[in-house]
């Protein structure tokens, strides 16, 4: 096993394919898909392909306060727990169909559950 | 070293420097975050000079095709001029050739540029009345193929500008605009893709011009446009588009009433109802959808569940009063 992690998935193409399986499975959620009404798709998508770059271990320039101040008025609607764990399972699930290694699986998982306290402004 | 032209003021960008870390540098605050073309937050666009197509690769064509760029992905070999992307808001002036009802509450505004004007068929224009007043229309006219540009106008109760136009704006008159704008337009090219076009009210104004732009360059693959009223006085351009179908083997038309009786011809539901009812299976399609926000940004999300590729998506939603600018990419 050598190179970064977001080597080791696959990079931007990883990305690429990833995005729409994971958007697919957060807006059909009725769980979690409220907090995706009234906003631009693309922008939305964008923001998917962003988290997952993060999550991926790929170049990104977002830090912990850009992840609260983007999160603070969705959990002013009542974001919690329940919510981000929901996503999380839409990223496992999302990894499983990709067929990725369990282990660089959970180097993601790991990564995503770092985000936690930020996203829930905990 | 390429210049930067950038409202009227000329930046030096280095060899290698981005758009956005030149005009950073040089103090421009310019919108931005990932700077990694993710995010599309530092989109600008080019007026003039050539744009690296890298530059605009995260884009969808629509967008490309205006000339909209990622700042932060964009390293200019030879000098741009540069403008935010909802800059650039210049009126013109317009001649009313012809202002009609084509339906009880539905105008057909024709207006003559003074100037001509470059656009796609399914764009939008600002009308402006002498005192400001301003509203967006979409239009229904297909340049090579119209000589004016046609705007179809909803007459709302109390409505300042519909009325004005309805009841007041007559032939000769002269208004100011702006525009085109929006990036819902038919693109040529893939020819044999299916084409599902949705729209209720005047949302069939842009449909309308989008099927004729599609047929006249030869689309031959099937284009359905479904358009949906809640009363049958809605549905206007009826005869003109059975006459389009009897001409047309591969466009199909399916008007839809859901708030009236069954009325022969016509689907007793909602024309994004009908539309998904019709066609469970839309992977590879390409998708219009014009009209009242809610049918728009619902059928946008069910249309992508189904399979549609996001890019293929165009998506044109009518908000009343609000004066539109450019739609973010």
């Amino acid at each position: 096993m050598s190179g970064s992690l977001f080597e080791r998935v696959g990079g931007a193409a990883a990305v690429e394919a990833a995005v729409d399986l994971f958007y697919r499975k957060v807006l059909a959620d009725p769980k979690i898909n409220n907090f995706f009404d009234d906003v631009d798709m693309d922008e939305q998508r964008a923001k998917q392909k962003s988290f997952l770059t993060v999550v991926f271990g790929g170049p990104n320039h977002y830090s912990g306060k850009d992840l609260r101040t983007a999160h603070a008025p969705l959990v002013a609607q009542g974001l919690d727990g329940s919510h981000f764990d929901a996503v999380a399972g839409h990223l496992q699930a999302t990894l499983t169909e990709l067929g990725v290694a369990a282990d660089v699986a959970q180097e993601i998982m790991g990564i995503a559950a770092g985000t936690r306290n930020d996203v829930l402004n905990a | 070293m390429a210049a930067i032209a950038f409202r009227g003021v000329e930046y030096e960008c280095r060899e290698s420097e981005t758009v956005l870390d030149a005009l950073l540098r040089q103090g421009v605050a310019l919108p931005h975050s990932c700077r990694v073309g993710q995010c599309l937050t530092c989109v600008l666009r080019g007026l003039d000079g050539l744009v690296p197509p890298e530059a605009q690769a995260p884009l969808r064509e629509t967008l490309r095709r205006q000339g909209y760029f990622l700042a932060c992905c964009c390293r200019p070999q030879s000098p741009l001029t540069v403008s935010l992307p909802d800059e650039g808001a210049i009126y013109a002036r317009a001649r009313v050739l012809e202002n009609e009802p084509l339906a009880p509450l539905v105008w057909r505004l024709r207006l003559q540029p003074a100037e001509p004007i470059d656009y796609s068929a399914g764009q939008f224009i600002n009308v402006r009345r002498a005192d400001g007043l301003s509203r967006s229309y979409s239009l229904a006219s297909v340049p090579g193929q119209d000589a004016a540009l046609e705007v179809h106008v909803k007459r709302h109760t109390g409505g300042a500008m519909s009325t004005w136009i309805s009841d007041d704006l007559k032939p000769g008159a002269e208004v100011d605009f702006q525009g085109p704008n929006g990036a819902c337009f038919y693109v040529p090219g893939r020819p044999e893709q299916p084409l599902l076009l949705v729209g209720n009210g005047t949302g069939l104004a842009p449909l309308y011009g989008i099927a004729r732009a599609a047929l006249a360059v030869g689309h031959s693959g099937p284009i359905h446009l479904y358009h949906g009223s809640r009363h049958a006085e809605g549905l206007y351009l009826r005869d003109e588009l059975v006459a389009m179908a009897t001409a047309h083997a591969n466009f199909h038309y399916t008007p839809c009433l859901s708030g009236s009786p069954d009325i022969s011809g016509c689907r007793p539901q909602r024309a994004e109802a009908a539309a998904f009812a019709d066609h469970a299976d839309l992977g590879g399609w390409r998708l219009f959808l014009c009209g009242c926000p809610p049918m728009v940004t619902g059928a946008q999300r069910q249309a992508y569940l189904a399979g549609v590729d996001l890019a293929d998506i165009h998506a044109d939603s009518f908000t009343l009063r609000e004066l539109r600018t450019e739609p973010r990419p």
